[in-house]
């Protein structure tokens, strides 16, 4: 699976004061760290009270690909943000992310092609929260079909069925495994797909144990990449394991070694 | 109608064998194995650097169940070690020897350390090309002459073996102080292969100077049991299961000649033919569908088997022009 490692975001207050302050060490081995632990790429947020967003997002890539060789996910709701991220990458960037909006992926889509990015896509809109998994192959559908008028190759399209939290949204869980499930009729080759892993136990007890549950859950529905945390080992185990229970790596005794030794 | 093409992203690693003047060693050649990007042979998916080898082997004590058909090729040096392997080397153009020090095992002679240290030193003066030492398969007494031995060819960047699940620290130590390859061993389980590589690299060695033994039965013996673990072995190695990403040797020659079908006369049994092509063929259909599993560097005894397996090599070889 892909992991994207989602520590470099400007909601922690330590990165937050990073960022503010232009701390290199601090963003730097936030990035080591994840990358070590497995992380095959790199989810990079300003935070939500950045002043200068543009600026900031330029001094975090051009700080964190000092030291980190994996490629970056550009993660903001503003496309000038993102782009500025894209401008600098050195490898095939995520663009975290469009949703069904006609607006945003008539920006975004063909900035993905520009830029030769992948792109997530969330299976959301102006209409809101999707309400089931039926809803969600609505937004699915809108998404896929941009891609296709704009000939954006599918293979670097990552549909995010929108993970909430436990607590409120019990009811969803289900959905959201099914949506992982149906998006891979959508069209051939099928599109991939990505959770933000941390919402599902947001405000909830027991938050390391219900992200590991759900993590192993929506990878044997199929889901190929998560924003999650890879400094979590209890959830980098259960990962492991769980793609030793789908066939996807050989067993072994020290299998979560050797998984590290990759 | 375009072909489908396979597009890996792992690859196998390249393991050196032999160590020239230029490197510290006294070998006027050496093999490089391992370092494919596709599968076997499947060159228009991706580089195959090197060609597979056929090292010859040499007992360091007479074969006492060799047949006649076997000890034919070599009756005039079956008692000497060094003059076979000369032999091996001067007549048949082997690439490589390999040593079997049988003889150091406790119900075979039980020749001490020093024994084969000397003999070892003896062989490395007497041929020049790289060298794979293999010990009796007693494990208590290979950790002490294996020790010697690689103590007394270092620097020549050999091959020795094997090394086991339960039994691996004395050899990896050994191999690492000393500069050699190392053979990991395992019973035709890919798990335990997979884990014995684990545990190997975890005392510190280096990847790049493992080589995978996934012991193989020969024709007729469980050749396609083999297969099926080095094909799915290959097949992690070229998706970047590091852990799986050596180069395989094959026992050929061991393995083919303990068939009754290599050894029996035609006397014996009138129905399966004559014997002295008979037995040569036997080993030379094993090496081939090793080879076609992946096998790397194959040990191979009968000289017009190795013979005939190296011009299929070429054959295979020359569709990378």
């Amino acid at each position: 699976m892909l992991i994207v490692g989602e520590l470099i975001n400007g909601m922690y207050k330590a990165v937050g004061k990073a960022v503010a302050r232009r701390d290199k060490k601090v963003i730097q081995k936030i990035a080591e760290n994840q990358v070590a632990a497995g992380a095959g790429m790199l989810d990079v947020n300003t935070g939500p009270y950045e002043k200068d967003p543009r600026g900031a997002m330029e001094w975090l890539v051009e700080t964190i690909q000092e030291v980190a060789e994996v490629p970056l996910v550009f993660d903001s709701t503003k496309s000038d943000v993102i782009e500025t991220g894209l401008r600098l990458a050195k490898k095939k960037a995520m663009i975290n992310s469009a949703n069904s909006d006609e607006e945003k992926l008539d920006i975004l889509v063909p900035m993905a092609k520009r830029y030769n990015a992948s792109l997530i896509g969330l299976t959301m809109g102006k209409s809101g929260i999707p309400r089931d998994k039926n809803h969600r192959v609505e937004h699915a559908v809108k998404i896929v079909t941009k891609c296709q008028e704009i000939g954006f190759d599918v293979n670097g399209l990552y549909l995010d069925p929108i993970v909430l939290p436990i607590n409120v949204a019990q009811a969803q869980a289900p959905e959201v495994l099914e949506s992982l499930r149906e998006f891979k009729f959508l069209c051939d080759p099928a599109p991939k797909t990505i959770i933000g892993l941390s919402n599902v136990s947001q405000g909830a007890g027991q938050r390391p144990l219900i992200n590991r549950i759900f993590l192993a859950m929506a990878l044997a529905s199929g889901l190929e990449a998560a924003i999650m945390d890879p400094l979590d080992k209890d959830l980098m185990d259960a990962a492991i394991t769980t793609e030793l229970i789908l066939n996807k790596n050989i067993y072994c005794d020290s299998f979560l070694d050797a998984h590290r030794k990759k | 109608m375009d072909l489908l093409k396979e597009s890996w992203t792992g690859k196998v690693s390249e393991v050196t064998i032999g160590a020239t003047e230029k490197d510290g060693g006294t070998r006027n050649s050496r093999i490089k194995a391992g370092g494919e990007a596709t599968l076997p042979y499947l060159f228009r998916e991706g580089d195959m650097p090197h060609r597979p080898v056929v090292a010859m082997e040499v007992l360091d004590t007479e074969p006492t169940d060799w047949p006649k058909t076997l000890k034919e090729p070599f009756k005039d040096v079956l008692k000497d070690p060094v003059k076979w392997a000369v032999k091996c080397v001067e007549v048949h153009k082997a690439a490589l020897v390999s040593i079997k020090l049988m003889g150091t095992h406790p119900d075979f002679g039980n020749k001490t350390a020093d024994d084969a240290a000397k003999l070892v030193k003896d062989i490395l003066r007497a041929v020049k090309v790289p060298l794979i030492i293999l010990g009796s398969g007693n494990e208590e007494k290979d950790n002490v002459v294996l020790a010697k031995v690689s103590e007394a060819a270092k620097g020549e960047k050999c091959l020795i073996g094997d090394a086991t699940e339960k039994n691996y620290k004395t050899l990896t130590a050994s191999c690492l102080a000393d500069g050699h390859n190392i053979i990991a061993e395992s019973p035709i389980d890919i798990n335990i292969a997979k884990q014995t590589n684990i545990l190997i690299t975890e005392m510190g060695f280096p990847v790049d100077r493992i080589v995978i033994n996934p012991t193989i039965g020969s024709l007729g013996y469980g050749m396609e049991y083999a297969y099926s673990i080095m094909e799915r072995a290959r097949s992690a190695a070229l998706i970047g299961d590091k852990m799986l990403s050596m180069p395989f040797i094959c026992f050929v020659g061991q393995e083919a000649w303990r068939a009754k079908e290599a050894k029996a006369t035609a006397a014996e049994h009138p129905e399966w033919g004559d014997e002295v092509s008979r037995g040569a063929l036997w080993e030379m259909e094993t090496a081939i569908c090793m080879l076609q599993a992946g096998a790397d560097i194959l040990i191979m005894r009968h000289p017009k088997a190795v013979e005939e397996t190296k011009i299929y090599i070429e054959t295979l070889m020359k569709a990378k022009e």
